[in-house]
Order: C-alpha cells, then structure tokens, then sequence
C-alpha cells in the first residue's frame, strides 16, 4: 500500500545546531561597549564627585563656591535652591541639611531622566550587563527576564524623568541666558567664554530633550490618525528627525556638560581665566 | 575579472551533532557568499543543505550566520573581506537544525498564526476604506519585512534562552503588532496582547534585531518603543489611567482579544497534537472526510462526530505508528 510521509511535529528537529564557541564574530565588536563603559564610567565617577565638592573656595576673587564663578553656575547645580547655593544664583526654596550639596536636590531627575532614556538603556544592558555585550555574542547570565520584573519595570517611568526634565531644561536655558548678564549695580551685557560653554549646553541639552521617544510618543506617536491631527503630525515630523539622532545627543550633551562643570570649576578657582568682555 | 582561492569553513551536521569543514573554493569577483556555497555544493560537496530562492536579498530564505555576524548570504559579497581571510558559514543559532545551513523556523510561523489578523470595522460604508498618505505610511515601513527572521534569530531573549520561546514572540511579530495598532481602521486591541502574551517587557531594546534587518527596518525605533511607549499609556501611567477614567483620554473601543486582554475570543489556536508520522492513504482519505463532516456539522454535533471518530484514529494512529517504526528498524539496519 502506498504511503507519504508528512512533515509533522515529531518530525521536526529539536536540537539547534551543536556550536560550542560563544560567538564566531572576528570584528572588534567589543570596542563599542568598551567606549561607552569608559565613558559612562568617567562621567559617573567625575559627577559623583562634582556633586559633592561644593567646598567654599578663595581663588579668583571673593569668597565663593568651587561650582560658581560669577556669572556661571555649573549645570550640575541648576536649579540651586538650598542652603549653600551662591547667593546671585539661590532660588531658595530649601533651607534644611546645610551639610548636603545643593547638587543632590535636582541631580536625581537629569539622572533619573538619562538612567531610563531608551538609548542610555540600550548602551548600559550592553556595556555593563552584557545582555548581550554585542549582537550575537552570547550573554553569560542563565536567566533573562528582561524589563518585565521589578526593578527594571521602573524603566516605564521614563516620561515622568522627561516631564520633570523639561523644568530642568528651561532653567538651564535661563542660567545660559543669565550668563550673559553680569550685575553690579546694574544690569550689563557680559560675554564670555563660559557664556558661550553654558549656550552650548543648552542647546544640546535641548537636542536630547526633544529627540526623547517619550516625547515622540507624546506629540503624536499615540495616536493612529495623522491626518486628522495636521499639527500634532508636524511636530512628530520634527521630533522623528531629532529622535533619529537621539544616540548622538544624548552623548553629546553628556560629555559637554561635565565639560561645562569643569569649565566652572577651573575658572572659579582660578587655574584658567576665563575670557570675557562686560559692556 | 579575478578569479581567487576562498577559504570557507561551513558548520556541517544535524540536529544530533556537526562540525566545521573547511574547504577551498575558487570565487570570482563581484560575487557573493551564497556564490561560493552553490560552487562549493556544486563542486565538491553535493549533499550540502542550503536553503535559497530569489538571490536578490527580497525571499528571506537564506539567512545565516556569516563570520557569526546574522545575514542573508545572497546579499553578503565577498569583498566586504579581507582577501585570504576564511569565511565561517553556520546556520542561524536559534532554531532547530534540519541539515548544515537549514534550520527550522517554524517558531516563527506557530507565533505568527497568534497574532490576529487586520480587522477593518464592518461599516464599511461605499465598500472602499480611505485612508490618507501619511497614515498609510507609518505602516508601510513594516511591511517591507521579507521574513527572513533574521532578527528573531539575533534577539538574545531567544537566542540565549530557548526557555524564553513561549513567552516571548521577537521583534518580526513586534513590528506586526505596530503595523496593525498604529492602524487606523483596525478595530482589534493589540496591546494587551503584545504586553502579556508575547512578551513586549522581554525586549532590552538593545537594538540588535534592528542592526541585522537586511530591509533596513527601525524594528526598535518604530515599532518596539512606540508600542512600549503605549503599553505605558495604557498600564503604567497613572496620570493617563485616571485621565480615562474622567474622560480626558479617550478609553479605547477597540475590542478586545487574547488571554491576557481577557474578553473577547482568544486568537491564540493552538495547533492540533500531531498526525502520526507516516499516513497510509486510505486513512488520509478518511480523516479528510470526517474533517469536512465535522465542518458542516453543528458546533455541538462536532463534538459528537469527533467522539465517534476517536477509536478509529487511535487505530488508525497504532498502525502508522507501528509502520513507522519497523520502516525506521530497516532504515537503521541497512
Ligand atoms: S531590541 Fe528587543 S526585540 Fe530587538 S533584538 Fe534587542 S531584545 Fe530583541
Ligand atoms: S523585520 Fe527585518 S530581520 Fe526581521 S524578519 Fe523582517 S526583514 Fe527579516
Ligand atoms: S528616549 Fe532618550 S531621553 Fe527619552
Ligand atoms: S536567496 Fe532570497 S534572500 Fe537570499
């Protein structure tokens, strides 16, 4: 009697193919995570430290903070609203635990914001958790779960970050519009090379703010009818472009902010002169 | 044209085990890897398994792992080597191993029956759905997916958890379920679905379905995110879900599906235990029928019908299997 074979589950094989090497890549795939961790590395060592040396110091005039060189305030301490901010600069709404850095009150939502931006996520799960540390190159842990479980389901609080970044954002364009403007019995027009450093800052701050996929979500990423929200679509548009280059702003603001605060604090105490015209 | 020497080193075995080979096969210029595995299957070993079909990147059937970077061999050229560097060909890690470079993707097919299909409203006023260019659009990049399943091949949830593969669909079905939610006339609510049942929280988003998509598709920057971004709205945001309880946000009037959004039927159809290996054609005959009999039948009379049918399928199974089995005995003994 004629019979056919069919193809059917047990036929199927199980096994995947028996290949013991982890990986059988032979580019330098490893140089990527390495950059970002040295990067991130420096950036969290270098901010750790920024933020609690906000020692009083005496180079380069009056007495003054390490973080604040008139009229500059260092990014990392913006907005300054506890006790032990400059008095040019203090928005002083906190007046308890004068031993604390003024910095710790606002640095948890820049750095909230940036820990659970989809970008920074991508480049820390790779570089330092190894999950995986490049496309198929394997992980080393047994067990993967992923952004379902606490805490990494924090990660969904992304747009909040974004929301109380926007407030951070616009007083760091403020201190860049202050910087300047020198005041001393009066208002004067000021300009600097620190001026400049903080403009800087601003807009790339800015960049990595708008370009957020949370924002995208937002303008018009939630919704499935772009025809009926002409306007709504446009900004999407814009925000798309940034979003394109989202991996590029986000490092780029990151270094040139720390830059920024070195900027400050060399010019504060006196090592390098900041160059500057006050009209 | 210059004809040159390739080393290639080509994974072959099966599902009970394999190695490397290494051969040498000439290879001109201008030509891919996919060139030199025909000329090397053609020349020197014809049992070679290699699965292949359009040679213009558009077939998605030859996708492997080339110098273990994940890729379609016909559109690998040789040129992006270096000259005297060999060349290591392996089927795609993640799924079974049939024979040397073909592997059994039929995971990605068993998802993809899950995801339920567009369903456009029944209103359908004038038989015509309009839709605007820029709504289309967004859905269009999506649809550009050749199914090679390269992606779901590199996504480490997979890739280096096979006890992951219930849970979890990879990004091909990700950009699925985007391209029908961010569908306007869709009436089905995809997001329960793509959160609970096929494992949206899984994904890192570190981007490596996205680097091998030889379409070029922004698989986490299109459709992952945004899809995330809209679980949130829906489970994570509490100024979005009391939004909708006051009426600010509109709730969604989608329906329903799957297990995990609850009501509703579950797309999810979980394929039929499997016909015995082996049918002999007069039971195939007879299974046919009884299928189309159980089709015409009443819902409750298909129980019925399928009840009757039972002990002849058992018998009919122990046969086959039998068979099977003896053909198996004289295969091995040979
Ligand atoms: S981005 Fe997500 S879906 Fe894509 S490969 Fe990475 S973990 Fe997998
Ligand atoms: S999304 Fe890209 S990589 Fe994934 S199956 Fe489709 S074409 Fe292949
Ligand atoms: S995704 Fe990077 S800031 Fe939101
Ligand atoms: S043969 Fe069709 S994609 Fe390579």
């Amino acid at each position: 009697m004629a019979t056919q074979t069919v193809a059917t589950q047990t036929d199927r094989p199980t096994a995947r193919a028996a290949i013991k090497a982890r990986h059988l890549r032979t580019d330098r795939w490893w140089v990527d995570p390495l950059i970002t961790f040295i990067v991130f590395s420096a950036f969290v060592i270098y901010g750790t430290w920024a933020a609690f040396d906000h020692a009083t110091v005496y180079g380069n005039g009056a007495p003054h903070q390490w973080f604040y060189s008139k009229p500059y305030l260092s990014p990392f301490y913006s907005p300054c609203f506890a006790d032990g901010c400059p008095s040019d600069v203090n928005w002083g709404a906190v007046d308890i635990w004068h031993w604390l850095s003024p910095a710790l009150y606002i640095l948890i939502i820049p750095l909230g914001f940036r820990a659970t931006c989809y970008y920074y996520r991508r480049a820390y799960y790779r570089a330092y958790w190894f999950s995986p540390p490049a496309c198929a190159v394997a992980e080393p842990h047994t067990k993967y779960t992923g952004e379902t479980r606490f805490p990494l389901l924090a990660q969904n609080l992304h747009r909040y970050f974004w929301y109380g970044s926007l407030i951070v954002g616009g007083v760091l364009a403020y201190d860049s519009v202050t910087a300047f403007i020198y005041t001393d019995h009066g208002y004067h027009f000021f300009i600097g090379i620190g001026s400049f450093v903080l403009l800087i800052n601003t807009i790339l701050i800015w960049g990595y703010l708008l370009g957020c996929h949370s924002c995208r979500h937002i303008t018009a990423g939630r919704i499935n009818n772009f025809s009926k929200h002409p306007l709504r679509y446009r900004w999407w548009t814009l925000v798309s472009k940034l979003n394109h280059w989202h991996r590029h702003w986000a490092w780029a603001s990151l270094i040139w902010i720390a830059l920024a605060d070195l900027y400050i604090r060399l010019v504060s105490n006196g090592t390098i002169t900041d160059v500057h015209h006050i009209f | 044209m210059s004809a040159r020497d390739l080393n290639l080193r080509v994974w072959r075995g099966d599902g009970s085990g394999g190695d490397f080979v290494n051969y040498t096969v000439p290879v001109e210029e201008g030509e891919v890897v996919l060139d030199a595995i025909h000329r090397l299957q053609a020349t020197q070993a014809s049992d070679l398994a290699v699965r292949w079909n359009c040679k213009a990147g558009k077939c998605g059937s030859c996708s492997a792992e080339i110098n273990g970077k994940p890729g379609l061999m016909c559109m690998t050229r040789l040129s992006s080597f270096e000259p005297g560097e060999t060349i290591t060909v392996t089927p795609m890690r993640t799924f079974p191993v049939v024979r040397d470079l073909v592997t059994d993707v039929t995971f990605n097919f068993e998802k993809a029956r899950q995801v339920p299909a567009f369903a456009p409203p029944s209103d359908n006023k004038g038989g015509k759905f309009r839709m605007a260019q820029v709504d289309v659009e967004r859905s269009q990049e999506f649809r550009k997916c050749i199914e090679c399943f390269l992606c779901q091949n590199t996504c480490h949830v997979i890739r280096d958890h096979e006890e992951n593969k219930p849970a979890f669909a990879g990004p091909r079905f990700f950009i699925r379920h985007a391209e029908l939610d961010m569908h306007p006339l869709d009436t089905v609510d995809r997001q329960p679905m793509v959160q609970e049942d096929h494992g949206l929280g899984f994904c890192n988003i570190t981007k490596c379905c996205t680097d091998v998509c030889p379409e070029h598709i922004k698989i986490t920057d299109n459709a992952i995110i945004p899809m995330k971004e809209r679980v949130v709205d829906r489970k994570y945001d509490p100024l979005v879900f009391l939004g909708s309880k006051i009426g600010l946000f509109k709730s969604t009037t989608r329906q329903q599906v799957g297990p995990a959004g609850g009501l509703g039927p579950s797309p999810i159809k979980h394929p039929a235990p499997p016909t015995p290996v082996a049918v002999p054609e007069p039971v195939k005959r007879a299974a046919a029928a009884k299928r189309t009999a159980a089709k015409q039948a009443a819902p409750a009379k298909k129980t019925t019908a399928a009840k009757k049918a039972t002990p002849v399928r058992k018998a009919a199974a122990k046969k086959t299997a039998a068979k099977a089995a003896s053909a198996t005995r004289r295969r091995s003994t040979r």
